[in-house]
């Protein structure tokens, strides 16, 4: 699926679980940076 | 096109459904995650997979949680280590019971029929507590200004004092004043890592209220040392499911890019609107997923595919009433804020 199929059960395995790790810290780092950005700005273009 | 082995419309249905599911966690604190299982399984994805997927979906959610309160010190470490090792244990039962029945060609039914009663007792206890309207049904997340040091067995419901009170060795003591036998520690984390593991969800629905009713911790730290445990649980869950190709990143992926996003948006919805006035929704939602769960295994019964559609309808319908009334009611109090001019939370 990602090129992994080569590589042990468990390597793949950790692989897998090491890409989900690595996606939620970049959504937190890059949703956050975002909300800061921009958050402010949308609440108020929604209420106006 | 496709990515991860599944085309853009696929992709695009999962951040969605993770928006949505997102929006419920942030605002409720819990509940969300168990609707993703249910939701696998209705699109036909094998039982392990469904269940796999959703434990590192619960994983990856539980990551962007704990990271918001690590700074709060609302984690006792000597509490979720214990919980972990007994969690570990159920876990890995749990996922053996369910390849054995999946083996049987019983997975399917067995899974649905335990979410059937566990979502559909949860949605019933939440709408009759939300309609009675005395605000119980749910976990208070307000709880970020309590200090976790401070010395709170005096709050301890009875219920934790009458099991605390058998003192069976060795005790631990915990933080906020509590101290509890390691046996009781160890009975709650494994049966709590077995549904885990059976179910495909981090379990904090149930954790949480046995670690306040059963254990006795203060809400703050049960909430802290909660999200700590579903870190490892979800983690060693979705790692066993994975060995044995349970876990599809396709699924995983687009769902937690929505369900990110969203829970920022339901988590700021909860210092502007009442949950109270939410909540029977949510009952509603869970009731909702239960029904859905059954019309399936009705349609795999009785041969009629149309029912699969209406489940889905059913689960994806009864998401998006609920994170819409949250929105809905948010965007209705920032406009009534603005309207009076007074000063809206961040």
């Amino acid at each position: 699926m990602i090129g992994l199929s080569g590589l042990p059960a468990w390597a793949e395995a950790a692989a897998l679980i090491g890409v989900v790790l690595v996606e939620a810290m970049i959504l937190y780092v890059g949703y956050g940076a975002v909300e800061q950005a921009i958050g402010q700005k949308l609440i108020d273009r929604l209420t106006s | 096109m496709a990515l991860f082995g599944m085309s853009v419309a696929m992709l695009a249905l999962f951040v969605g459904f993770g928006l949505l599911i997102g929006i419920l966690f942030g605002f409720f604190g819990m509940g969300g995650s168990f609707l993703v299982t249910p939701a696998l399984l209705v699109m036909g994805y094998e039982s392990s997979v469904a269940v796999g997927s959703g434990l590192a979906f619960v994983f990856g959610t539980s990551v962007i949680a704990t990271l918001k309160h690590r700074d709060l010190g609302q984690v006792d470490y000597k509490l979720g280590v214990l919980m972990i090792a007994g969690t570990t244990a159920g876990i890995e039962v749990g996922k053996e019971i369910v390849l054995h029945l999946q083996e049987l060609g019983l997975a399917g039914s067995i899974i649905s029929v335990t979410y059937v009663v566990l979502l559909g007792g949860i949605g019933a206890f939440v709408t009759y507590e939300a309609v009675k309207g005395d605000g119980g049904g749910g976990v208070d997340h307000d709880v970020e200004d309590v200090d976790p040091d401070e010395d709170l067995s005096d709050d301890i419901p009875e219920i934790a004092k009458k099991i605390q009170s058998y003192r069976v060795p060795p005790m631990i003591d915990l933080r906020g004043g509590v101290s509890v036998s390691l046996w009781m520690i160890l009975g709650v984390a494994f049966a709590t890592g077995l549904l885990s593991g059976f179910l495909g969800v981090g379990g904090g629905f149930i954790r949480m209220p046995a670690l306040f009713y059963l254990i006795g911790v203060p809400v703050p730290i049960a909430v802290g040392t909660d999200l700590f445990e579903i870190v490892f649980s979800g983690g060693i869950g979705s790692f066993l499911y994975a060995m044995d190709g349970g876990v599809n990143l396709g699924i995983v992926v687009p769902l937690l890019a929505g369900s990110a996003l969203g829970a920022r948006v339901g988590s700021a919805a909860t210092s502007i609107v009442d949950e109270d006035e939410i909540k029977v929704y949510f009952g509603v939602m869970l009731l909702g997923g239960a029904v859905a769960v059954a019309v399936r295994e009705i349609g795999n019964v009785t041969g009629i595919p149309e029912l699969n559609v209406v489940s889905m309808v059913l689960i994806v319908g009864s998401a998006l009433l609920v994170s819409g009334a949250v929105v809905q009611s948010s965007l209705s109090a920032l406009r009534e804020s603005n309207g009076s001019g007074s000063s809206i939370p961040d």
